[in-house]
């Protein structure tokens, strides 16, 4: 198990993945991507859906940044920052671990 | 006067797929009026209803009864609905999951079980579920459910005479290594009105669970997460039942009866709609029974103009109901409420020698 990423230095090779009975579905009623857990519904935001969309068990979270800078044209650190921030909301809510 | 407006779609639909259960617990949450096996929906009716659920938008398919693997269809359903892309989630009480079931679930694609137990020690565990060798059968199943690599949640539901056990269930919990935990005081319908005088705790207990709920809470942060759902006779603001009427989720019976809670057909003069002769979309968006209580249109006051009108959504009806007669009255829980004086007197006169339980059965089994 890697160390989840602080705040203040960030773990860029700490890998995120779902907790056990979570699950990432697109949601065809409603339009939109939502994560599945045990007896609760996170609906998400388009950027947060990009970000579990890549959450595999194998990617880094640099990975991940890495990815999505390219694709979106932004800022590495900035992307790096805000996947960290997102993953951590989600970890204290029980959806994600690393 | 009913909003016109078509309702979101729902997040959950909670399948009671049958009556039947080996276990007899006295704050059972089915209606006391049994569905008899012979009016259960087929395997083609069920697997009907999985696919009308993912088309309308249901997210979480929930099988529960009764006792779930009660019926030899479970796997397929599951498998159903897993194909559907539903999230499936089995509530049992597990003593009937052996390890060929388990492998059958596994195969199904089941993707979360919440386990019941009825106490942390197994003389009294098998006292309250009525069912000899129960709790032995459900340590089984939570070590089958943790070596398949499954969410698993414990359920226990707590009450006057187990709750000093609170501590030792946490405990089973952490051993088991469960996920999540939920602590749910017995709620008062069914079998549990029946039996009320025998299950609610006096106010130094409930004070007692809390302050144990907390200091699991802080111990167990980031390792298991604990759901509690206190009495709410005891709180100053209603439940907001089932997330409002009509408003989250559909419960269909083991006849096929569709129903905005469990304890619906409890109200008189309600006609609630059947998935063998409607579909899931047009019971949700115009079936009358849906719609009498949805949204805020239908409150009384002090509801209407109360701030949290669409955060408790009025409570509980049943529970209007059973207490004051009315289901359209606000929930007597609610310290807001007219009648709340009838849940100050249940409360004021705490029961010395609590009668003997009344256990849940099914007549003529």
């Amino acid at each position: 198990m890697s160390a989840a990423p602080t705040a203040d230095t960030g773990n860029g090779a700490a890998v995120p993945r779902f907790r056990r009975g979570v699950k990432l579905r697109h949601d065809a009623a409603r339009g939109q991507w939502v994560l599945l857990a045990p007896e609760k519904a996170f609906v998400l935001d388009a950027i947060a859906a990009e970000i579990l969309k890549l959450v595999d068990g194998a990617r880094s979270l640099e990975g991940i940044a890495s990815d999505l800078a390219q694709r979106f044209n932004a800022p590495r650190d900035v992307v790096s920052a805000d996947i960290a921030a997102a993953l951590a909301d989600l970890a204290r809510k029980g959806a994600i671990e690393w | 006067m009913v909003s016109s407006a078509a309702p979101s779609p729902p997040m959950g639909l909670i399948a009671e797929i049958t009556h039947r259960c080996p276990l007899q617990c006295a704050y059972c949450a089915n209606p006391l009026e049994l569905t008899v096996p012979a009016r259960e929906l087929s395997t083609e009716q069920w697997r009907r209803v999985i696919d009308q659920s993912a088309k309308i938008g249901v997210l979480q398919f929930h099988f529960t009864g009764g006792e779930p693997l009660a019926r030899k269809d479970l796997p397929e359903l599951v498998a159903h609905a897993a194909k559907a892309g539903l999230y499936t989630n089995l509530i049992t009480s597990g003593v009937l999951l052996d390890e060929a079931m388990m492998a059958a679930l596994l195969a199904a694609g089941i993707d979360h079980i919440q386990l019941s137990f009825q106490e942390a020690d197994a003389a009294a565990a098998d006292h309250f579920g009525g069912y000899k060798g129960g709790h032995a059968k459900k340590l089984a199943a939570a070590a089958r459910i943790r070596a398949a690599g499954l969410a698993l949640t414990l359920n226990f539901v707590i009450h006057r005479q187990n709750m000093h056990h609170l501590p030792a269930m946490l405990a089973l919990a952490e051993a088991l290594q469960a996920d999540r935990v939920e602590v749910a005081h017995a709620q008062y319908y069914g079998w549990a009105l029946v039996n009320r005088a025998a299950l609610l705790p006096t106010r130094e207990q409930l004070d007692a669970a809390n302050r144990q709920v907390a200091e699991a809470r802080a111990r167990l942060e980031g390792k298991i997460a604990i759901d509690y759902v206190v009495p709410d006779y005891y709180a100053a603001r209603p439940k907001a039942c089932m997330g409002g009427w009509g408003n989250r989720f559909i419960h269909i019976a083991p006849d096929g009866k569709a129903l905005p809670c469990h304890a619906a057909e409890s109200i008189p003069g309600m006609q609630f709609a059947s998935v063998r002769e409607m579909g899931l979309a047009e019971i949700w968006r115009h079936d009358p029974a849906f719609a009498r209580f949805r949204g805020t249109d239908w409150m009384p006051e002090p509801c209407r103009s109360c701030d949290r009108r669409e955060i408790d959504w009025g409570g509980c009806r049943c529970q209007a109901l059973a207490l004051t007669g009315d289901a359209a009255a606000t929930d007597p829980a609610c310290a807001k409420a007219p009648a709340h004086g009838v849940i100050e007197a249940i409360i004021a006169a705490p029961v010395e020698n609590p009668p003997p339980l009344t256990p849940r059965r099914l007549k003529g089994m």
